[in-house]
């Protein structure tokens, strides 16, 4: 066969998720539609930190902050246009998913861009430190919006509307969440494969000699790092919509922390393995959970095993086999 | 003025108590290159087995003296086990493994001692408050904990500078196969160091003990306060971490202290203490952002 086992996998995968719907259905709960609406969410997010910590090995521990950025922007849009307060002269919010997710995905590229010109000054450690500050200084600012719920967060009277499709229905939401990780691994894929990418990942691997040959890497991280942040965002404002509740806790570095998780299970520097680290660690947790009340405590031991037996992580492990 | 003064010991409490967790971090970071998340987990394992010892009436120093040797056992074993593995690995690999380490000590000690925070009170004669100045009346056991703080970070300067175990450290930082070569066992050292950083850790678990609630999870807290005292102090320098985990408890606790009355003057409105209240707990990470932009190495780059 022509394809490599990797691709079929990835194939098989996708058809899985394609048809995931109607499996949960005739497995009796509906639920798992959810359920795994969220996993692709994360996806998401996943598959954007992996282009900024796997091909610009820019390790960021604050990646939460886009999330929470892009979640807050759409509640409080939607919050504005149902109470009809005016948020800016001129613009009183919406509850149109078209207008907030660009909405939200600006104005994380905005933030990026600003806190990005600071962070990229520092690398490894440090980066990991100066990320995390700012994303647990906008998890503060939003603990203090008193008018947007404090620490209590803010309830959203619903979904976002779109048109030609019925956002409150869990599976039309599931087909919108699915398009959306599609479009954007596609999008990512193309990014990464361009002379971009190729750029980005010349800097990961010799600056020194990548700045000789004329290029400002300084400039490619910093487009790449607003690049990654919008994609949290949409993350962000598809959480938000599927829980109709945001909260600070959406900021908080145990997020960050569980993304940069999912990236590392699921193989670094590769796209696809982000999805199934999102996939395996949020049906692991989900799982495990249902079966005891301690998950963590075989959660942890089993991520620790993935790390000393399987080095580059879980795709690795899978794509390692056909070679063999 | 007296409220200065309180706060300026606040402030050193809070710094000193970050400092015995930080010099293990750091020196553990410096020296093996090893970024361990994990470390939170020593220092919450310290205050559990002093405030059960505690309870148990077992008294403060033999709660103390268990607290250490437990915490400083758990970091023997984890760097046996797990940490040993993977000191030439990534540090993304690192990252993820040490976080394994966190869940399975938050949860293991759920397991072990319930979901209710325990409460350990303080020893008897710690229990009073002592006149520092006329008027200004300060608990002895905080002014304990920045005793004991400053003697140990004393100590910890001695071993580093003036003991052939701190020279070997120090020639374990620089070169590894170099100090390997010359015939000492880089493998037990980087074991001693280990745990000698998690004896630290328990040991300011059990100076927090009294202080806070003894709960699943708390090292992580605490965690983020100690890796911010690294970047500012600058990886793997002892002197950065002391320097930094001081600056940080001062900022900490003079900004909780003053920013909500110095907004009151400059916002009139019912807004400024929202605002205090959040920009004081955005104030440690401020300044870090500020050191990181102005010394992307922090202040004493090892």
């Amino acid at each position: 066969m022509a394809i490599s086992r990797q691709q079929l996998l990835l194939r098989i995968g996708l058809l899985v998720l394609l048809a995931w719907p109607w499996m949960s259905q005739w497995a009796g709960s509906e639920y798992l539609t959810t359920v795994m609406s969220r996993v692709l969410i994360f996806a998401i997010a996943a598959v954007s930190l992996d282009l900024i910590v796997g091909y610009g090995a820019m390790v960021s521990f604050g990646h939460a902050a886009f999330v929470g950025l892009g979640a807050y922007v759409t509640a409080i849009s939607a919050y504005h246009f149902t109470e009809s307060l005016p948020l800016l002269h001129g613009f009183s919010g919406s509850n149109a998913l078209w207008v907030n997710l660009p909405l939200a995905m600006a104005v994380a590229a905005l933030v990026a861009l600003l806190t990005g010109l600071i962070c990229l000054r520092t690398q490894g450690i440090h980066f990991i430190m100066i990320t995390l500050a700012f994303a647990q200084m906008l998890y503060y600012l939003f603990v203090s919006l008193d008018f947007y719920g404090g620490e209590d967060g803010l309830v959203m009277a619903g979904r976002n509307e779109l048109p030609f499709v019925d956002t409150a229905d869990d599976r039309q939401f599931y087909y919108l969440c699915l398009g959306l990780l599609l479009g954007y691994l596609y999008l990512a894929r193309r990014l990464v494969d361009s002379r971009f990418g190729r750029v980005l990942r010349g800097a990961r691997i010799n600056e020194t000699r990548l700045r000789a040959l004329g290029f400002n890497s300084y400039g490619y991280r910093l487009v790449a790092y607003v690049i990654a942040a919008t994609g949290g965002a949409m993350a962000g404002v598809l959480l938000a919509n599927q829980t109709e509740f945001v909260d600070p806790g959406l900021f908080s570095w145990q997020l960050s922390g569980e993304l940069l998780v999912m990236v590392i299970l699921g193989g670094l520097g590769s796209l696809y393995g982000a999805v199934i680290g999102a996939i395996v660690f949020l049906m692991l947790e989900q799982w495990l959970s249902a079966w005891t009340e301690h998950w963590m405590f075989f959660l942890g031991p089993f991520l620790i095993l993935v790390v000393v037996r399987a080095r580059h992580g879980l795709l690795g492990l899978l794509s390692a086999r056909s070679e063999a | 003025m007296l409220l200065l003064i309180e706060q300026l010991l606040n402030g050193l409490q809070l710094g000193f108590m970050l400092f015995l967790l930080s010099a293990g971090l750091t020196l553990v970071f410096g020296v093996m290159n090893l970024i361990n998340l994990a470390h939170g987990s020593f220092y919450m394992v310290g205050a559990y087995v002093a405030a059960t010892l505690m309870q148990a009436g077992a008294g403060f120093a033999l709660s103390l003296l268990g607290a250490l040797l437990a915490a400083g056992l758990c970091g023997l074993l984890v760097e046996l086990v797990v940490l040993r593995h993977l000191y030439r690995r990534d540090h993304l690999d690192q990252v993820l493994a040490t976080f394994g380490l966190i869940l399975f000590f938050n949860e293991g000690v759920r397991m072990i001692w319930g979901r209710q925070p325990l409460f350990m009170d303080t020893p008897a004669w710690l229990s009073q408050s002592v006149r520092i100045l006329p008027g200004v009346d300060y608990p002895a056991y905080r002014l304990a904990i920045i005793v004991i703080g400053a003697l140990v970070a004393l100590s910890l300067w001695g071993l580093i500078r003036h003991s052939r175990l701190g020279m070997r450290i120090r020639a374990g930082a620089s070169d590894r196969q170099m100090i390997a070569a010359l015939g000492v066992n880089i493998r037990w050292l980087y074991s001693l160091v280990f745990a000698l950083g998690a004896l630290l850790a328990g040991f300011a678990g059990v100076m927090a003990a009294p202080v806070f609630a003894v709960e699943s999870g708390m090292g992580e807290s605490i965690l983020i306060l100690t890796f911010v005292v690294i970047v500012i102090g600058g990886i793997g320098s002892v002197k950065g971490a002391l320097l930094g985990a001081l600056l940080v408890g001062l900022v900490d606790s003079l900004g909780r202290a003053y920013l909500p009355g110095l907004l009151q003057v400059l916002i009139a409105d019912g807004s400024a203490n929202a605002l205090a209240a959040s920009l004081s707990s955005m104030s440690i990470y401020l300044l870090m952002a500020l050191v990181l932009a102005l010394r992307p190495r922090g202040l004493f780059p090892a």
